[in-house]
C-alpha cells in the first residue's frame, strides 16, 4: 500500500556530481525538476564552471531553488515538507544539500526527510506514473552502483547482489575511452551498437568462484582493452561491432541475474533505476524478462533515471507519511547502505 | 630513493601484494597508484583493505570518487580518474583526509603528482601479459624507504 504525504515536497540532491532541486506533489506528480548540469546556468546566471566540487553545489543551489519554485508556481509557504539525500556520497557534497534542507525546514517549520540516494533511484519508477506493486525485484544500475534488491515495500529491502569491482556505468564509460569515443561514454556506445541490431557477439561472462550472483565488470574492461590492442578498430564498422559486442555482454550479465532472481522470487514488478537504465537495449531486454514471468517492468523515463531531485522529494513524501521525520541534527552518511 | 620491481604473475598475486601492504601499513601511509585501465589498481586496494582487516566489499570509486573502509586503520580510497583539475581534489577534502592517521590509496595518483607529500609511496603497474604485471614501488623519503624494504623482505607471501 502506497501511503504518500499529501501536499508539496521540495527535494534536494547533492550527493556527488549533480546539484538538483525538485517540487513534487503528493509523492508522485513532478511539478518541477531541475539538474544544474543540464540547465543553462551560465547563460542565465553567469559563470558556473562544471567541475566536481562542493563549492559548485553551493553556487548552484540558490539558483535551482528559485528556478523550481518559479516553474512550479509555488512559494515556500505552499510546501508541506523538505526532503534531502543524506547518504551515500561525498561528505562535503552531501553536507551542502543537507545544510540547505535543514535551514529551510527550520525556517519554514516543516518536517524534514533524509533519504538514501540508491533507494530514491528505485523510487523514481513511480514518478508521474502509477504506484509500484510489491513485492518487486529492484535493479539499481549507474556509474557508481550495480545492485539487485528484493523489495517488499519502499523502505523494506534485502540486498541480493552487488558489484565486486566496477559498476556497469563505469564499464560503459571506461570502454568508451578505450575505444577512443567521447563523453558521455554510455550513450556513445549505445548509438554505435544500434548499427548492429542482430549481433550476438559477446565477451566472456564473469564467473564468481563462490557461485555468488554478484556482478563483476572489471574483467570485461580488461578483455575489451586487450581486444582493442590486438585488433585496433579500423573505421566505423569495427567500432559498431565492438560496441555491440560489449553492450551485449553487459546486458546479458545483468539480465541473466535478473532472470535467476525472477525465477526465485516471482515478484509482481521489476523496478530499474540509475543512469544505465536509460540504455534502450537494456530496457528492452529487461521488459522481455519481466513479461516472461508475468511481472511488469517499471523504469522511469531517462530524465528520472540519472541523478535528479524529484526522486528524493517523492521518497521523502513516502517517509514523512510513515512518520519517518528526520531530526535537524541529522548527519551526512557517506558510506551508509539502506537495506 | 629506493625503487624495487615486483612481478605479479596473476591477479591473485596482485591482491596478495595489496594484502601485504595492508598488513604492514602504518598510520599516515599514502600510496599513489598508477597504471592503465585494467592494470589492477582497484584489485590492489581490495588487497590493502583485506590486509587492514576490512571484510566488506571494496569496489572502484571511479564514479563515487572516494570510499572509506574501517579496519585496523581506516582506509581512504580515492580515484582521480574523472577529475580534471587539482582544485577538485582539494575540494574533496584531500588535505584533511591525508592528515587523519589512516591509510590513503589513490588510483590515478599520477594525474596530480604535486598534491602528494614527499613521504608518499608510489606504485606503478606495467602490463607483462594478460594476467601478469610488473609492479614498480618507489619511495623517496627517509621515512617511507623502510616501508619498501619491509615489503621486499616479506614478498612473495
Amino acid at each position: 500500500m502506497n501511503l504518500l504525504m499529501r501536499g508539496l515536497i521540495l527535494g534536494i540532491e547533492s550527493s556527488c556530481d549533480e546539484t538538483a532541486v525538485a517540487v513534487v506533489e503528493n509523492g508522485q506528480k513532478v511539478l518541477a525538476s531541475e539538474v544544474a548540469s543540464q540547465m543553462d546556468l551560465h547563460r542565465r546566471y553567469g559563470g558556473v564552471v562544471p567541475e566536481v566540487a562542493s563549492r559548485v553545489h553551493l553556487e548552484s543551489l540558490p539558483f535551482l531553488l528559485k528556478e523550481v519554485l518559479v516553474q512550479s508556481q509555488t512559494t515556500y509557504d505552499d510546501l508541506a515538507g523538505i526532503a534531502v539525500t543524506s547518504a551515500p556520497g561525498l561528505i562535503g557534497a552531501l553536507l551542502v544539500g543537507l545544510s540547505a534542507a535543514k535551514g529551510l525546514a527550520f525556517r519554514l517549520h516543516l518536517p524534514l526527510a533524509t533519504v538514501h540516494h540508491i533507494e530514491a533511484h528505485l523510487y523514481a519508477a513511480q514518478l508521474d506514473a502509477a504506484s509500484v506493486e510489491f513485492p518487486a525485484l529492484g535493479l539499481a544500475v549507474s556509474g557508481g552502483h550495480t545492485e539487485l534488491y528484493h523489495m517488499e515495500d519502499w523502505g523494506r529491502y534485502r540486498l541480493l547482489a552487488s558489484t565486486r569491482d566496477d559498476a556497469a556505468g563505469e564499464a560503459f564509460d571506461k570502454v568508451a575511452k578505450l575505444m577512443g569515443l567521447g563523453y558521455p561514454g554510455g550513450p556513445m556506445i549505445e548509438k554505435l551498437a544500434k548499427a548492429c541490431p542482430d549481433s550476438q557477439d559477446h565477451f566472456p561472462f564473469s564467473k564468481m568462484k563462490d557461485k555468488s550472483l554478484d556482478f563483476s565488470f572489471s574483467g570485461l574492461k580488461t578483455a575489451v582493452m586487450l581486444e582493442v590492442k590486438k585488433n585496433p578498430p579500423k573505421g566505423e564498422r569495427d567500432l559498431q561491432r565492438l560496441a555491440a559486442k560489449f553492450q551485449n555482454t553487459v546486458r546479458e550479465e545483468i539480465t541473466s541475474r535478473v532472470h535467476a532472481f525472477l525465477v526465485d522470487l516471482k515478484p509482481k514488478s521489476l523496478v530499474a533505476g540509475g543512469g544505465v537504465a536509460c540504455n534502450q537495449n537494456l530496457r528492452d531486454a529487461l521488459r522481455k524478462e519481466a513479461e516472461s514471468f508475468g511481472a511488469v517492468l517499471r523504469v522511469p523515463p531517462p530524465k528520472y533515471c540519472s541523478d535528479n531531485a524529484a526522486m528524493v522529494a517523492g521518497l521523502g513524501a513516502y517517509q514523512l507519511a510513515q512518520g519517518r521525520k528526520a531530526a535537524l541534527s541529522a548527519t551526512a552518511q557517506p558510506q551508509a547502505s539502506f537495506h | 630513493m629506493l625503487t624495487t620491481s615486483i612481478t605479479c604473475d596473476t591477479p591473485e598475486q596482485t591482491f596478495q601484494l595489496g594484502q601485504l601492504i595492508g598488513r604492514q601499513a602504518q598510520p599516515g601511509d599514502i600510496w599513489s597508484l598508477s597504471g592503465q585501465l585494467g592494470a589492477g589498481k582497484t584489485l590492489l586496494v581490495q588487497g590493502i583493505a583485506k590486509g587492514l582487516g576490512f571484510e566488506g566489499p571494496v569496489n572502484s570509486p571511479s564514479f563515487n570518487l572516494q570510499h572509506i573502509y574501517e579496519g585496523r586503520l581506516n582506509l581512504y580510497h580515492f580515484d582521480w580518474y574523472r577529475l580534471m583539475n587539482p582544485r577538485e581534489v582539494e575540494d574533496l577534502g584531500w588535505f584533511e583526509w591525508t592528515g587523519r592517521g589512516g591509510v590513503v590509496a589513490v588510483e590515478w595518483g599520477d594525474k596530480f603528482p604535486k598534491l602528494f607529500p614527499a613521504t608518499t609511496l608510489k606504485l606503478f603497474f606495467e602490463f607483462l601479459s594478460e594476467e601478469s604485471r610488473r609492479v614498480i614501488v618507489e619511495a623517496s623519503h627517509p621515512e617511507s624507504i623502510p616501508r619498501v624494504e619491509e615489503l621486499i623482505k616479506c614478498w612473495p607471501l
